[in-house]
């Protein structure tokens, strides 16, 4: 399984790209690869406050629908237009092409993140 | 051995030759019309297929060679009760007497339609142990949407409109939430525990004053009959509370055990699951509510009910009533078939059914106990929900045990549901199944999970027998436009 070292996850198999304020978040390989194919992403509009573990949206693949949980507090400024329009993006480049959002976080990521080894243990069993 | 491949069929349109025809229609003897001035012409971008009378009659029948259905196969498609639908429904349902007459004619006409419906209701009233039925919701989600709406209209007549929350458990099927979202109600989850029952902690705290409801499958979808069940509804209705019962599981429970006994005050049947009417593309549904009498002044009106003589009659004098649901009684001609099915039962006969079903589903569980444990090790009711988690390192899923089932002759069963277990393989063989073909079905499920652990590949590439492998269903949910269009060369125009 691909578990990005330089990454933070959640339980809920999001993970987090912490640069500065802006936080990226999109799902982890072992998410898609759980999903299996995914067809549409339902995703927040640009502006909107999230909260940390509150619904940010929805990812819906061919076996089942599945809410998606925001890692962090934060200002949504950007959502992937392009991984919207296809969200095979998501099963075949979790972590680059297939990010979710980015968020401009207001506050710090709190200590409920993972970091790569911890959610290697977590999501192993 | 894997059944051979079939080609591919070519669509009617592609079988088209311009000028052929499949009758010889007689020369006209009325003045000829031109259709240019009366109907604005012939629509030429139709493209309708020129054919032969054998041409036709080929197509068809070989596409029916093609289909898979009960008549043909096992169908143990979990949560969907694919049951034999007995020819001797059919027959008395293609009665002159029942389909000759009218929707639209005066009710006096037809005392017997209406002596079949009451007949209906007074059955299922006494197979649920319910105070009344009603037969206007059309499918199941109808059904499901149609009871909420009486216990809203029961809330409200209280003067008690606070309440806005409906409980849903996380195994339950994705309708319930779905109806109460529908009918304006908001969804809080309940948390199912190791037993696989509720988890009476988690509805003890989710039991808040906003609470109108509980929707709740007994059986659960994990095939499991709920123990605490007169404790849950007592807990509810202590909370002020109603709780609903999905019927989809109704099979297990069919003259052995009544959902108005355990204290729910409404629940849906899908007539076409347990009664036998046709199902999965034959429907149409048949979405029958049950009700306590507390729940009656709110039933969609017309009620059909007995007069004290017994003569059934419709009344439309209801102040309280939700209005209707539908234009008609459901559809008439099914509750025909469920009535035939009913009685040819017979009260002591209808045990049989959930007996049956109950004993296929725990033979199947046990024989296959070695390949596939089941996900909560203790008896099953109708159906047995099985966890292929150990073959996932090997990169075997769920999904590819059921595409190899194909290659072998048989429906797959259904994935992934419940939610809450892992690779679930939801097996629901039913009570028309006897124990030879229950036994090649366990055998050639064992010899897949042998595969499975020696020939991974084989399983992922599965089915290869079939006129089509693994369908692109990313795709199909997104490209809809299935329409066929002809080439430049064919086009008529």
């Amino acid at each position: 399984m691909n578990v990005p070292a330089d990454l933070l996850y959640t339980k809920s198999h999001e993970w987090v790209k912490i640069d500065g304020d802006v936080a990226t978040i999109g799902i982890t390989d072992h998410a898609q690869s759980e999903l299996g194919d995914i067809v549409y992403l339902d995703l927040p509009n640009v502006g909107r406050a999230l909260r940390a573990g509150e619904i940010l949206g929805s990812i819906e693949s061919v076996k089942t629908v599945s809410d998606v949980y925001a890692p962090i507090s934060g200002e949504v400024t950007d959502i992937n237009e392009i991984a919207k329009m296809s969200p095979e993006n998501v099963n075949s480049d979790p972590y680059g092409d297939g990010w979710l959002i980015k968020v401009k976080m207001t506050g710090k990521a709190d200590g409920d993140l993972m970091n790569a080894e911890a959610y290697e243990q977590e999501s192993a069993h | 051995m894997p059944t051979k491949v079939v080609p591919a069929p070519k669509l009617i349109f592609e079988k088209s030759s311009p000028g052929r025809v499949g009758c010889n229609l007689p020369k006209a003897d009325t003045p000829a019309v031109n259709l240019e001035a009366t109907l604005g012409g012939v629509r030429k971008e139709l493209n309708l297929p020129e054919v032969s009378e054998l041409d036709l009659l080929r197509h068809f029948t070989n596409l029916s060679h093609i289909n898979y259905g009960i008549e043909t196969g096992f169908y143990p498609l979990g949560s969907c009760t694919m049951k034999y639908n007995p020819k001797i429904n059919e027959v008395v349902a293609a009665n002159p007497g029942f389909t000759g007459i009218h929707p639209m004619q005066p009710i006096e006409t037809v005392p017997g339609a209406l002596e079949v419906l009451a007949q209906v209701q007074d059955i299922l009233c006494e197979v649920t142990g319910f105070d009344e039925i009603t037969l206007q919701p059309l499918a199941g989600a109808h059904g499901e949407l149609t009871c909420l709406m009486l216990i809203r209209a029961y809330h409200h007549s209280r003067g008690d409109s606070r309440r806005t929350v409906i409980l849903v458990p996380d195994s339950a099927h994705g309708t319930n939430p779905a109806s109460a979202a529908l009918c304006g109600y908001s969804v809080r989850s309940i948390a199912t525990n190791a037993d696989g029952n509720t988890d009476l902690e988690a509805l003890k705290a989710a039991l808040e004053s906003d609470v109108a409801g509980l929707m709740l499958t007994n059986p659960s979808t994990l095939g499991l009959f709920e123990p605490n069940i007169e404790e849950i509804c007592r807990l509810v209705h202590e909370a002020g509370g109603q709780v609903f019962c999905d019927g989809a599981n109704m099979n297990a429970m069919v003259g052995t055990t009544r959902p108005g006994d355990h204290g729910f005050d409404c629940m849906h049947l899908n007539l076409h699951k347990t009664f036998s009417t046709p199902h999965g593309g034959g429907g149409p549904g048949c979405g029958a509510i049950g009700l306590k009498s507390h729940l009656e002044p709110f039933l969609p009106q017309p009620v059909l009910r007995r007069s004290p003589l017994g003569k059934p009659e419709l009344l439309t004098e209801r102040p309280q009533s939700i209005g209707r649901v539908s234009g008609f009684f459901g559809q008439f001609l099914m509750e025909v078939r469920a009535l035939a099915y009913l009685l040819a039962y017979g009260k002591s006969g209808l045990p049989q059914i959930s007996r049956h079903a109950v004993l296929n589903a725990n033979y199947v569980m046990a024989r296959l106990k070695e390949v596939l444990p089941a996900a909560y090790d203790r008896p099953c009711m109708h159906e047995c929900v099985l966890t292929a988690q150990r073959y996932k390192k090997g990169g075997v899923r769920a999904l590819d045990i059921s595409k190899r089932l194909i290659d072998y002759g048989i429906h797959p069963p259904t994935n992934y549901f419940p939610l809450i277990v892992p690779e679930a393989i939801m097996i629901e063989p039913t009570e028309t199944e006897c124990k030879q073909t229950l036994d090649e079905f366990c055998e050639v499920m064992i010899t897949i999970c042998q595969e499975a652990e020696t020939d991974a590949e084989l399983l992922k590439g599965a089915p290869t027998s079939q006129i089509v492998g693994r369908l692109d269903e990313a795709q199909a949910v997104k490209q809809l436009d299935v329409r066929w269009q002809p080439t430049k060369d064919e086009c008529l125009v």
